[in-house]
């Protein structure tokens, strides 16, 4: 009787399931090995369902997409048992007849909107390019076709913006002219590759819900690939856990992250930076150690034949905050909003501040030589980007060195060498490291060193520029650890920039929002997030993805 | 001893590169790079090469005055050790190992009566009675003696390195098993010496039409390109390299005044600015015939003049692209925190940009390399390169012109030219290639 249930139940998946892998595995042959990027992994997608496949960088999640479509570069070798696509096996399939599959019953969206799309053609142009390769219209009806689906992906006043280009759009906007260019194939299923990744956190959940209510309309198959398990949370019906090319947890949602079985998945959502684990203690008033009072930064609009200055944009528009000594503000905001901007206006990095700066009492703005020197010992950065934060022709203990060789010049080469390798036990990296060069190391490590080169001259602040956006979660929550640890030991403090209100909580005693140039709403962070008294801040918080555990 | 500017100038090039390297011996970050490019094979055969072409230049570029020979009465080293070949002079043109000239003539023989034949030549092949039979035997048993001659050179240099190496390792069979930088070098030996032992006997390259040993022609050309190559790139390149990292780096009324520099530098044809000073050299030649008493000084000068305007027009290219590179790495993180850390912004320039835009001044220097010897070649053309008393591949390709057009064809100028100048462009380029991949640690492929 059981194993009759079985069958029929095996019968009924395979008949409305629209994609079936099996066994899948995907190879690459670099010049010295072999690294198997997906391995033997199965799953099945069933009509009208939206499937999450969720794992860290480089856990093999868009290989195994583009493996689906056959859209692999030639270093690597995919073999599997079948790959059925409404009873078509993609595995043997002519390269012709897989044509006929991409974007007409199988489309795609990528992350990068900004590069998706050819910068010299207009929209309407390239989402009609799409539907003449797909179906035998004459010209109107195309133009009809293109106008429905810039209404679908709801582009206000499509006729007007059918002729634009695409740097005319937000990245929001594009995403949009993304999906309708996937949907003009009218596919079955679309394959969403971390559709919302580059794009600011309240238009994240507008794409979210636009694909939700676009495939109960349509009602095609969603396969969405994703790093943000929080996010998939809020929209998928079942979730597949990747890890280093194996599918370690396949479940439906709730159940997932009710009862997660696999290790990998518990450490997954433990890791999950929450609004709830921010610090509700009181807090004790100490001395400011940063003031700024009303900063502004623009940047001149040049034109003409002579590059006149004829206006400015406002990056910062009169912004005031203070620090205190041994705490840690958080600045949040959406990009474009002027947090960047902000943060090194403060170092000086970027000339034409106005306004005071107030450290310790003494106004820094505008120093300059010698004096400006002496103060940079005390301000320090941490970039969001480790790729492009050291110089990629330096070694390791040359760059946490810099700064001791350019503001202590006094101290010997042994001191500083033994100071390099205490700086780099100290954020959790092995000596042996200061002679390897910054490509060796992943993303995790190389913010740990640009950390140490902070640290090496000993700051009593550091501007951390979205040091953990560009991290895997889990990788992401021990350098917030570490800065934890840090500031505890040397009692500095911390301007914590992002746009990451989970991760904010975590870290800030005080949090300040930005918003189009100014502070909209600033307090202690439990006040802040528990009961936000700007519009602004609520949006923001409403955004934020929160995992249904029940 | 003579001292001609462009010998000065190379060998103080020849001093800067290497009291450079001996200073940044110890240098810790170039251990790798250098193991690096001691391990790529193609590399080493390709600075072996080059080594010997410079070797040969280096020999030229040592002047002194040798009274009667020559008409200017003054040789290079080079010259007096190549003495047979410039002393076989033959009548006109002779094809490469011939014993005939390549033009028939009125012959007188012994009976009083005259033939219409190809004459015997003065020296290729004078040695033997009957040419047509004895020729092949004769120029392989001269190779034999002359392989022989390097083999044996080769043996000796494995024992003497034996011998060195015997007081680093023990044992016997490794001290002597020849290592593959030896290799090469050993085919080289092998090859120098096989072409030296032939050409005393023959023209190996053939002559041209005033029966000079085209062979002889070409090694001498090597310096001429290796000065308008080397001399050409010393002087563009600190006003490329400077101005194109100031103009990006600080932008501003500096950034201004450097892109009107060289936009107005680059409207101007560049022919017309070489023609015009090239002109302008001769007139002061003229007009100075006592600071110029020797042919030698006053294709010199010329040389010179045409490196100075040569690397004056050429530089603005490879400006432009680093100050467009400049002006991306400023915006980098690590220059950014560098600015953060207090370093001066000389010491931004040195530590950050100058060693990113690397590759992009190797390749650009490499290239450009190639190019000039070509240009040389253009210019020679329209008459504004070197003088045409100066040895040079430019000289002998536009030579080729009529002769490519002659009836039967004289090949073998412009073929000796081209292998030559093959040969340096392709191991400059190989060599270039392995030392920008050496020094980009992203493609390391060590302690990953």
């Amino acid at each position: 009787m059981l194993l009759g249930m079985h069958l029929i139940q095996g019968v009924v998946n395979m008949a409305n399931s629209i994609l079936s892998v099996k066994g899948l595995s995907v190879q690459f042959q670099t010049d010295s090995e072999q690294v198997l990027a997906v391995d033997d992994i199965s799953f099945d997608i069933f009509e009208s369902e939206t499937f999450g496949l969720v794992g860290e960088s480089g856990s093999g999640k868009s290989i195994s997409a583009l493996a689906v479509l056959r859209l692999l570069p030639r270093s690597a070798q995919m073999s599997g048992n079948h790959v059925y696509f409404k009873n078509q096996d993609l595995l043997t399939l002519t390269e012709t007849g897989m044509c006929q599959i991409r974007g007409r019953r199988i489309a795609m969206i990528f992350q990068d909107p900004m590069v998706a799309l050819n910068p010299v053609k207009s929209i309407g142009f390239q989402i009609a390019e799409v539907i003449k390769i797909h179906f035998k219209l004459p010209l109107p009806d195309i133009y009809d076709r293109v106008l429905m689906l810039l209404r679908q992906v709801e582009i206000p006043s499509p006729e007007s913006r059918i002729h634009d280009y695409p740097h005319q759009f937000s990245g929001g906007q594009l995403q949009r002219i993304m999906i309708a260019a996937a949907l003009a194939g009218e596919p079955d299923l679309l394959i969403a590759d971390e559709p919302t990744t580059a794009l600011d956190v309240t238009i994240q959940a507008q794409i979210l819900t636009l694909l939700k209510s676009i495939q109960d309309q349509v009602g095609m198959s969603l396969w969405l690939i994703s790093h943000d398990l929080a996010l998939v949370s809020t929209v998928v019906d079942r979730v597949a856990v990747m890890q280093k090319g194996r599918i370690v947890e396949v479940a439906p949602t709730t159940q997932l992250f009710k009862h997660p079985e696999h290790p990998y998945t518990q450490t997954l959502l433990a890791a999950l930076p929450s609004l709830n684990s921010c610090n509700a203690g009181a807090l004790l008033t100490r001395n400011n150690l940063l003031e700024v009072k009303d900063i502004r930064i623009s940047y001149p609009v040049r034109k003409g034949i002579f590059n006149r200055v004829v206006s400015h944009i406002k990056a910062v528009d009169g912004v005031s905050f203070s620090i205190q000594e041994g705490k840690t503000l958080a600045l949040v905001g959406e990009s474009g909003c002027g947090k960047t901007t902000l943060g090194k206006g403060l170092l000086n990095l970027i000339a034409d501040v106005e306004g005071q700066i107030l450290w310790l009492g003494k106004d820094i703005n505008g120093l300059q030589g010698n004096s400006l020197r002496r103060m940079r010992s005390n301000i320090q950065i941490i970039f969001q980007d480790p790729f492009s934060s050291m110089n990629p022709r330096m070694l390791v203990g040359q760059i946490i060195d810099e700064g001791m060789r350019a503001l202590h010049p006094q101290l010997s080469s042994e001191r500083r060498d033994s100071k390099v390798a205490e700086l780099l036990q100290q954020v959790g990296l092995p000596v042996e490291c200061a002679m390897r060069y910054p490509h060796e190391f992943s993303g995790g490590q190389r913010q740990r060193i640009c950390i140490a080169r902070a640290l090496a001259v000993q700051p009593k602040l550091i501007i951390c520029d979205e040091p953990t956006s560009a991290l895997d979660v889990s990788v992401q929550e021990k350098i917030i650890v570490l800065l934890k640890s840090l500031q505890q030991q040397y009692g500095m403090s911390y301007l914590f920039i992002s746009h990451d209100l989970a991760v904010v909580a975590e870290i800030a005693d005080e949090l300040a929002v930005m918003y189009q140039g100014k502070i909209v709403e600033s307090g202690p962070v439990y006040q802040v997030l528990n009961d936000p008294q700007q519009p602004y801040t609520q949006r923001l918080l409403n955004a934020v993805p929160k995992i249904i555990r029940d | 001893m003579i001292i001609l500017w462009t010998d000065a100038l190379i060998y103080l090039l020849l001093i800067s590169v290497v009291s450079i390297g001996v200073l940044l011996r110890n240098h810790d970050g170039l251990k790798r790079p250098l193991k690096k490019i001691a391990a790529n094979k193609s590399a080493m055969v390709s600075m072996i090469i080059l080594l010997l072409f410079v070797a040969v230049g280096l020999l030229d570029s040592i002047h002194f005055r040798a009274e009667g020979q020559r008409s200017s009465g003054v040789i290079s080293v080079l010259d007096y050790c190549t003495q047979p070949l410039w002393h076989h002079t033959e009548k006109t043109y002779s094809a490469p190992f011939s014993a005939y000239l390549y033009s028939k003539e009125y012959i007188t023989q012994e009976g009083g009566h005259q033939i219409w034949a190809f004459p015997r030549l003065k020296f290729g092949g004078s040695h033997l009675t009957h040419p047509e039979l004895e020729k092949t035997a004769d120029v392989l048993s001269l190779l034999m003696t002359g392989l022989s001659k390097g083999l044996i050179l080769c043996l000796g240099g494995l024992g003497l390195r034996g011998v060195f190496r015997g007081k680093k390792s023990e044992q016997v069979k490794h001290r002597y098993r020849p290592g593959f930088v030896f290799i090469t070098i050993s085919i080289l030996i092998l090859g120098v010496a096989g072409l030296i032992e032939l050409s005393m006997y023959y023209h190996i390259f053939g002559t041209d039409k005033v029966g000079e040993d085209v062979f002889y022609q070409t090694i001498k050309s090597i310096r001429t390109g290796l000065v308008i190559g080397s001399l050409t790139t010393f002087i563009m390149l600190p006003l490329a390299v400077i101005f194109g990292i100031l103009a990006g780096f600080y932008r501003g009324w500096v950034d201004d005044i450097i892109q009107y520099i060289y936009t107005t530098l680059n409207a101007i044809p560049s022919v017309l600015l070489i023609a015009a000073s090239i002109l302008m050299v001769q007139v002061y030649m003229a007009n100075h015939p006592e600071s110029f008493t020797n042919l030698e000084s006053r294709s010199d000068l010329r040389l010179l003049f045409l490196c100075l305007i040569l690397g004056v027009t050429s530089w603005t290219g490879l400006c432009r692209m680093l100050r467009a590179e400049t002006l991306k790495l400023r915006e980098m993180g690590y220059v950014q925190a560098a600015k953060a850390l207090g370093v001066k912004p000389f010491g931004i320039l040195f530590q950050h940009i100058l060693p990113n835009v690397m590759h992009i001044i190797l390749i650009a220097v490499v290239l450009d390399f190639s190019a000039l010897v070509l240009a040389e070649a253009v210019l020679s053309y329209i008459n504004i390169g070197v003088d045409p008393s100066t040895y040079s591949w430019g000289n002998m390709i536009n030579g080729a012109r009529l002769e490519m057009a002659r009836e039967p064809v004289v090949w073998w100028p412009l073929i000796a030219a081209f292998v030559f100048m093959f040969v340096l462009v392709l191991t400059a380029n190989l060599f270039a290639d392995a030392v920008r991949d050496a020094f980009d640690p992203r493609r390391s492929q060590y302690g990953q």
